[in-house]
């Protein structure tokens, strides 16, 4: 069995088998993660390289323990400023780094469609680490690990992304992956933070978070971002918080079963409050955990590709 | 000298001329139209149009020359020669130059740096200093040093109260406000804001930011009695308001860019950065709506806004590449195969979009093709297929997104100020 693409740049248009396939071989290395040793020769010779051109903490670790547990040699290139400042084309960066005889890039970048570009001027294996308000593919692929370890399946379940879902490459890569994968998909946040047609997606919108939480199996709740201009689409942190924060009194006066999701880092008291952020229904830390886990499975798929 | 353009169709919806005839030209002038003699043949050079069109020479009121300050994209000379490649034999240029051209000393500038040229060059000055939007430009000495127009183009004159001053400012010599619509606390994307722009997780521009500024424009033509000149309508919407504007006799008009009648949204998935403009690409609908505006009178023009960058500008990623790509070496092709030959358009109907209706807007003589008068023409093929080669661009850009397709039409000479373009070369005639 192998992928049908020899990038992983979003999931839009991921065939099912191939989602299924990076879910089953990461369940496979969820395993290694749990041995004393936790290291396989997989990837060895293989040369990988972090190309981040935002910063990230979580996704660059993740990314760079998944190699290093698949015995590849990564090399990291993180810069917060954009190339254009620094006077060296981004064009350029990637063509020194190539000329270096790297196998795989790994990059997340400011601007959307920055990984297609590079399947453009790179021969290396692209996987796309977060491009601008589009994708993050290896996030939508662990949050859908990470509900099928808690549900045992993702067919039919009602999954809602709740928060900043225009600015957010989080939302889009679960909405295209969790429908390919046979769940029914749903928003919810202030309309001003809701985008453009997603309803044609075929997502449901929800302007009202008790009912979103009444009526769906799982909330995967999204970082309210403020260095993303969030404040000028809500009033306040207060009054999102007020009308759309995820509470346990929420969630208990509507005695159901619900699986929260957070992809990181949180704004407790933001999008949610410390009690569920730190309570039962939260698979947060689990989710971190197999990010790499779902990481390492990318990696090797593309990375045995002929 | 004297050359002889034969049997050539000339075609002039202005002088309602649509014939086929000889044309002598001695030393630039036109010297016979038919009747031409043994002799005349004798002893002029030749040129066997037979067929191809001649209009008057085709005008774009909408290029970015890039002179002065960034002469690595463009200079007056290869922009200049662009034109001629592409059909045209005047155009104005825009004043977003570095420094803008927002003093008497810079239209000079330019104007002595063309005046060699077979293309006529006209500055459009800045409406206000550096076109910041806030004090007026020295409008009356650069209107008397040369300037065509005025324009902020790249932004709209941000603020109404010096729109309204400019608009009545301009009144004492009658030269129009372009206006590059939109309004900027919503044009913060960079491409047009639909399910499009929602897959692609690139941030949008919605028609409203555009509908919005044409609506205040009109209005304010209305209130002053001032000429303004929407420039690249790009929005049902906006193309509807100004159709109800000149119902109601308000001054406006307004031009098209070949781009924005051809190319969609869609094409963005790509994420080339050659379909990266602003205003941006709209939806079929909007395409529609521009031929209908077209064909009804609507649109009074077409222009390639024609905007030059260095490929390591454009090559980039995409929030970060400029907007605009360059068009006047395909403008004429476009019109043809887009508008034209999908029977939109008649070919005299192109001629007033691209002749006659630009000069009239910015108060420019329309060249006359009767004997005594400066030859100032564009001989064009209709129906000649050939296929964009962007090396082959005269321009010193090659930002294309029509770079390898097919197209039918194109200018085959020009013809203007005692020069002739043809066949990749100037002569003086």
């Amino acid at each position: 069995m192998s992928l049908s693409n020899r990038h992983l740049l979003g999931l839009n248009g991921v065939p099912k088998e191939d989602i299924q396939l990076i879910l089953d071989t990461a369940t496979t290395f969820r395993e290694v993660l749990e041995r004393p040793i936790k290291k396989v020769p997989t990837l060895q010779g293989k040369t990988i390289v972090n190309l981040f051109y935002e910063d990230s903490t979580r996704t660059r670790i993740s990314f760079e323990l998944a190699q290093k547990r698949l015995s590849a040699d990564t090399i990291n290139f993180s810069t917060s400023t954009s190339s254009v400042k620094k006077g060296e084309t981004f064009k350029d960066t990637v063509r020194n780094i190539e000329a270096m005889k790297v196998d795989m890039i790994v990059v997340r970048h400011k601007s959307a469609g920055v990984p297609q570009y590079l399947t453009r001027i790179s021969k290396a294996n692209i996987i796309n680490a977060g491009d601008g308000l589009h994708e993050h593919p290896t996030q939508g692929l662990l949050d859908m690990y990470s509900i099928k370890e808690r549900l045992g399946r993702l067919e039919g379940l009602k999954v809602c992304i709740v928060g900043d879902i225009a600015h957010s490459r989080v939302a889009l890569s679960n909405i295209f992956g969790l429908r390919s994968m046979g769940a029914v998909v749903s928003v919810c946040g202030p309309t001003t933070m809701i985008p453009f047609g997603i309803e044609s997606l075929g997502v449901k919108i929800f302007t009202n978070i008790d009912e979103a939480i009444a009526k769906n199996d799982v909330l995967n709740v999204l970082r309210i971002q403020l260095e993303r201009n969030a404040g000028t689409r809500i009033p306040s942190l207060r009054e999102y918080h007020k009308y759309f924060g995820i509470t346990c009194e929420r969630i208990e006066k509507l005695n159901k079963e619900i699986v929260i999701l957070h992809p990181g880092p949180i704004n407790r008291g933001v999008e949610l409050s410390s009690e569920v952020a730190d309570g039962p229904y939260q698979v947060i830390l689990d989710q971190v955990t197999n990010g790499v886990a779902v990481r390492m499975a990318v990696l090797y798929l593309l990375g045995t590709m002929h | 000298m004297k050359i002889i353009l034969k049997q050539v169709l000339i075609l002039n919806p202005e002088q309602k001329l649509n014939q086929k005839s000889d044309l002598l030209i001695n030393d630039g002038i036109i010297e016979k139209i038919d009747g031409l003699n043994e002799t005349d043949f004798k002893s002029s050079k030749v040129f066997d149009f037979d067929n191809k069109v001649c209009s008057p020479g085709f005008f774009d009121m909408h290029v970015h020359l890039r002179e002065p300050g960034r002469e690595d994209e463009e200079t007056v000379e290869t922009g200049s020669n662009a034109a001629a490649s592409g059909g045209f034999t005047g155009i104005a240029c825009m004043p977003n130059t570095d420094p803008s051209i927002d003093s008497a000393e810079i239209i000079r500038f330019i104007k002595e740096k063309a005046k060699d040229h077979l293309v006529d060059v006209f500055p459009v000055a800045a409406a206000t200093l550096a076109r910041k939007g806030e004090a007026l430009s020295p409008m009356y000495e650069l209107f008397e040093a040369g300037a065509v127009a005025f324009s902020d183009d790249g932004v709209a004159i941000k603020n109404a109260g010096v729109l309204r001053n400019s608009l009545e400012y301009s009144l004492n010599f009658g030269t129009p406000i372009i206006e590059h619509c939109e309004d900027e606390s919503m044009a913060d994307g960079v491409m047009n804001e639909d399910l499009i722009s929602t897959t692609l997780g690139l941030p949008g521009i919605p028609k409203v930011a555009e509908d919005l500024v044409v609506m205040r424009d009109i209005m304010l033509a209305e209130f002053t009695g001032g000429k303004v000149h929407i420039a690249h309508i790009s929005s049902k919407k906006s193309v509807e308001l100004v159709r109800q504007a000149k119902k109601n006799n308000i001054n406006v008009t307004a031009e098209v860019t070949p781009h924005h009648f051809t190319l969609t949204d869609d094409l963005l998935k790509s994420y080339d950065t050659n379909y990266k403009m602003n205003p941006p690409l709209r939806t079929r609908a909007d395409i529609e709506a521009m031929i209908e505006g077209l064909k009804d009178g609507t649109i009074d023009c077409i222009a390639s806004d024609h905007a030059p960058h260095a490929i390591e500008e454009k090559e980039m990623e995409f929030i970060f590449a400029p907007n605009g790509i360059i068009g006047l070496e395909t403008e004429l092709s476009l019109v043809m195969s887009e508008l034209v030959h999908k029977k939109h358009l008649t070919v005299s109907q192109v001629i007033e979009k691209m002749a006659i209706n630009p000069r009239k807007i910015l108060n420019i003589p329309i060249p006359q093709i009767k004997i005594g008068e400066v030859a100032n023409f564009t001989i064009f093929d209709p129906d000649l297929i050939w296929t964009v080669d962007v090396n082959k661009f005269k321009s010193k850009a090659k930002n294309s997104p029509f770079d390898k397709r097919l197209m039918t039409g194109k200018s085959i000479a020009v013809v203007n100020k005692g020069k002739m373009f043809f066949e990749d070369q100037f002569t003086a005639i």
